[in-house]
């Protein structure tokens, strides 16, 4: 077997390999780019609520158009048709007829449910007590509502668990159905059954909801009938569409403008399909070393691939252009050196993310070490083989004088270069406050209409937005309530202290059964209660033995049956008791929303007194904005430090490599200058810089290298021949093009790295030129 | 504009010989005139299940045309406060607040006193059939609900006064309970 035989023998066999494995590989557009690796206690809470919190559940839906009965019309249709679908678990428009579920079991279940329920409730005193005070509660303009239940709770057992439940802001009612404050719209709150997480389930219940909604529009006959809707899912789905849509077309938009430089370069199929070889191999190896790591590939990393294309072609480029009049072997000792210099600059950027903690950095960055790598070794090793000696490349010398000429104009612009950039270093320095955007936000890949949209529906339906919570952690189910209605008569006390104005709590509505237990050993037997009572409301104005229906129903509550998680079946507290208490593998957790104090909007709990009140409980509490916060500046700091730290790897490495200060500095002086540059042009352009940014200067100077080596090569021999200068050249604008066309992204991510790595890879080789040796031949 | 000035015009066409015989549009002209004012009040309910009637009391303050106050001293102290279409209602901590235009039956409740107060006899028609007997001094205004879902919870509201001073005001409802408000202005300088 020939040489070329067996090298692309051993290239396919890999590569099958690799695409059994990218075939099999898991890819994802979810949220869990952005969250931890190595999640703190609280951030674990933050990461479990985006990943299968209730909240991830809820899409909020806005009817449009018609009049306000024609919206309500609509709205009743979509409820009716979407409650009967096995996807949905809970649709709420606002009708009453949905409460009435809930009424029933709070009332039947009143004496195990109700924190008043205590042995002294049912002395003579408690007796007299608290019917004399529904009573007067008789009096009261509410009077008329608690009037029927009276002879059957007369304690008012009732209004003591409805007052508990109050969540504050209550969508508006128009025509019976919920609506927006300015009345234009109808509006429904629906929870889907499937994760939030699980974004092929929820793209099928959105697209369920619309066509419902066509269906519920049509047959109520409003032919001007829209449909808004929003939610985490929306999110999640839009994104992976945005994802989905961005990789393959910034792929082929980088792909063809490739091409097409290297059919103007080589004017040879072959050698264009030998040239795009190393890069097929680099884009398979990258996702096969991260679907092997990481189990599961990011449709971000995919992107990234726009830009890998750009970079691991110049190997080739180098090898084509550069050995054409050479041969291999001469290149391999003349040139190879330099670009494995170059190579493992580019290695030691790309390495330093990947002890990132942020999973979509650490992503990228083993995705771009190992295409790199493998698309340099593919070149060193199986391209030479396969290509033979015979490859004439077009000859590039005529490039050689405009090039040339290039290089002396930018040398005579040495000082212009230094003024600007000590103008650039200025702005920056003036700037430094507003460079950097505030938080996770930034990296977002939902647009900014979208969140706005979703602030607007949030609004209008008072849907939760749990920044406060109190986080418990137990055993079991038991442990798990117990503690909760532990945890909740401290939070009781902060409520009559008013530094929280509520809570929620799973307890509520499913007590412990040691509480029920408890519960209902307070009720007397029915002669004894029977007895207290005649003498408890001896002057009441209301007899006893009108209280007849009140014995019964004590009687009757002794007996039932204690509260279980199936009894909650069938009514919507079934979905507050599921999100607010979870299984885990091991254990079980609470979560206890805190609400600001009433009348305060969007006003800040005062943390401090409330941590040291839960001090005495299990309860651990969160601020989710605090933690997002956090989590992001987390991130931001660990990213200064692994691009310092890809730096100074990078330094270590020419500084041993070059063996000399004079050639080190030339070489990074042309790069610094480059990350000076282009993030005052950045900044200046607009845009509030952020950790990806931060990441693409550390790789303008680890991709920048490799051009601003070839100058000190040329220095070091004293000639910087043709063909060189032509391969530099050619290998610039394609790097240049692969992260360019990132630029064009919508996703921040990719956007972000594009437009600093594609004018900074640009900037790295002119400006190594201005800085190269004048006495050079 | 000019069709309003006409429609002035024709009223007090209409109002005129009116001046003689006492009757709604007079009433709700000087109940209009009322810009607001202090009452106490002492409300007695009488309900079937006890043996005696729940009485309360306070002081109630009225700002013209839709901010409405009552606070109950005796026998828990409890505020309700009407502003616009927002109901308030405090007691002991509890704070509890209604948006009216989301109830309709209970804004049709609501519109009886403040339809009287303020003399929109407009919105009074919207959901009561109106009657009227005495003279300027000594009124009895009688209001039947005309929805049924409103003769549902009230099946007659009786408001009596003098001149534009409303002196009581009385409930019955549909289980054959009723209730009594009675009002004495305060005196305000």
């Amino acid at each position: 077997m020939s040489a070329a035989a067996r090298a692309f023998l051993i290239w396919l066999l890999a590569s099958m390999a690799g695409a059994a494995v990218v075939w099999n590989s898991h890819f994802s557009a979810d949220m869990s780019f952005f969250l931890p690796a190595r999640p703190s206690a609280a951030q674990q809470v933050l990461v479990d609520q985006l990943k299968e919190g209730v909240v991830t559940r809820l899409l909020m839906v806005a009817i449009e158009g018609g009049d306000a009965a024609q919206r309500a019309a609509v709205s009743r249709q979509l409820d009716g048709r979407l409650e009967k679908l096995p996807e949905f678990v809970s649709v709420q428009n606002g009708q009453a007829g949905n409460l009435n579920a809930d009424r029933d079991f709070l009332f039947r279940y009143r004496y195990l449910l109700s924190p008043a329920v205590k042995p002294e409730r049912f002395t003579v005193d408690g007796l007299r007590e608290s019917i004399a005070n529904s009573v007067d509660l008789l009096a009261s303009p509410a009077g008329m509502m608690i009037k029927p239940l009276l002879p059957r709770d007369p304690t008012g057992e009732m209004i003591e668990l409805l007052s508990g439940l109050n969540a504050g802001a209550q969508p508006y009612v128009q025509e019976g159905v919920w609506a927006s404050r300015d009345g234009q719209r109808a509006m429904l709150l629906i929870q889907s059954a499937a994760l939030g997480s699980d974004t092929d389930a929820q793209e099928q219940a959105i697209a369920t909801i619309r066509s419902e909604f066509a269906e519920s529009a049509r047959e109520a006959g409003i032919s001007d009938a829209r449909m808004v809707i929003s939610g985490p899912g929306v999110f999640a789905v839009k994104s992976r569409e945005t994802i989905k849509d961005e990789v393959s077309k910034l792929s082929a938009i980088s792909t063809l403008a490739i091409i097409g430089v290297l059919l103007f370069v080589y004017r040879s199929a072959r050698l264009l399909s030998l040239g795009l070889l190393p890069v097929v191999s680099g884009a398979l190896a990258g996702i096969v070393a991260v679907s092997l790591v990481y189990g599961t590939v990011f449709g971000i990393t995919v992107g990234f691939g726009a830009a890998l294309i750009g970079e691991a072609v110049d190997y080739s480029i180098y090898y084509f252009v550069q050995s054409g009049r050479l041969g291999a072997a001469e290149w391999r000792t003349r040139f190879w050196p330099t670009i494995r210099l170059g190579v493992l600059t580019s290695v030691c950027g790309f390495t330093a993310l990947l002890f990132s903690g942020f999973p979509g950095l650490a992503q990228l960055g083993l995705y771009s070490l190992s295409g790199v790598l493998t698309a340099a070794l593919v070149t060193r090793f199986i391209l030479p083989a396969l290509a033979g000696n015979d490859h004439p490349v077009r000859d590039l010398s005529h490039l050689a004088s405009p090039l040339n000429a290039g290089i002396r104009a930018m040398q005579s612009l040495r000082w212009p270069v230094i003024l600007l950039t000590v103008a650039a270093t200025t702005v920056l320095v003036i700037d430094r406050h507003e460079l950097w955007h505030p938080n996770l936000s930034a990296l977002s890949t939902v647009s900014a209409e979208d969140t706005a949209t979703d602030m607007a529906l949030r609004a209008d339906i008072g849907a939760p937005d749990s920044r406060y919570m109190a986080v418990i952690t137990a055993p079991d189910r038991e442990a798990a309530l117990q503690a909760a209605e532990r945890a909740g008569r401290q939070l009781d006390a902060l409520v009559a202290q008013g530094i929280i104005g509520g809570y929620d709590s799973p307890a509520r509505f499913l007590p412990s059964q040691a509480m029920q237990a408890a519960r209902r050993a307070s009720l007397p037997a029915g002669d004894e209660l029977a007895a207290r009572l005649q003498l408890a409301q001896a002057d009441s104005p209301l007899a006893a033995n009108k209280l007849g229906a009140f014995l019964d129903e004590v009687a009757r509550a002794k007996e039932q049956g204690s509260i279980t998680r199936e009894t909650l079946n069938g009514t919507s507290l079934s979905l507050a008791v599921d999100s607010l208490l979870m299984q885990r593998p091991d254990s079980w957790s609470v979560l206890l929303p805190l609400r600001p104090p009433a009348g305060d909007k969007n006003v800040e709990i005062r943390i401090e007194p409330v941590r040291a009140a839960l001090a005495a409980s299990d309860a651990l509490l969160i601020d989710m904005k605090f933690e997002f916060d956090r989590l992001y500046n987390d991130y931001l700091d660990e990213a200064t430090l692994l691009s310092l730290a890809g730096f100074a790897a990078i330094v270590a490495l020419l500084a041993v490599t070059l063996r000399s200060a004079r050639r080190l500095g030339a070489v990074l002086l042309p790069l610094l200058l480059a990350v000076i540059l282009v993030i005052a042009g950045v900044h200046l352009g607009g845009e509030q810089l952020h950790l990806m940014h931060l990441i693409g200067m550390l790789l303008i100077v680890a991709v920048g290298s490799n051009y601003a080596l070839f100058f000190d090569r040329a220095g070091k021999e004293n000639r910087l021949d043709a063909p060189t200068l032509a391969s530099m050249a050619v290998a610039n604008l394609t790097t240049a093009i692969g992260f360019g066309t990132l630029a064009l992204s919508s996703v921040p991510v990719l956007h972000a790295v594009g437009i600093t790595v594609g004018p900074g890879a640009v900037l790295a080789l002119l400006l190594a030129a201005c800085f190269s040796g004048k006495d050079r031949a | 504009m000019i069709k309003r000035l006409f429609g002035c015009l024709f009223l007090l066409a209409l109002a005129l010989p009116a001046t003689a015989a006492f009757d709604v549009g007079q009433l709700m002209t000087d109940l209009a005139k009322n810009k607001g004012g202090k009452a106490k009040f002492t409300e007695k309910k009488y309900i079937s299940l006890l043996d005696k009637p729940v009485v309360s009391s306070g002081e109630m303050s009225y700002t013209a045309p839709d901010r409405l106050e009552k606070r109950t001293l005796v026998p828990k102290v409890e505020t309700l406060l009407l502003d616009k279409d927002m109901l308030s209602i405090e007691r002991e901590k509890q704070k509890l607040s209604i948006n009216l235009a989301n109830q309709p039956e209970a804004l049709a409740f609501v519109d009886s006193i403040r339809g009287t107060l303020s003399g929109n006899r407009a919105a009074l028609e919207k959901n009561y059939a109106l009657h009227l007997s005495g003279n300027a001094d000594k009124w009895v205004l009688t209001l039947l609900p005309s929805d049924q879902k409103i003769s549902a919870l009230v099946l007659r509201i009786t408001v009596s006064g003098s001149k534009s001073l409303i002196r009581s005001i009385e409930y019955l409802q549909a289980d054959g309970d009723r209730s009594v408000l009675n009002m004495e202005p305060i005196e305000t300088k």
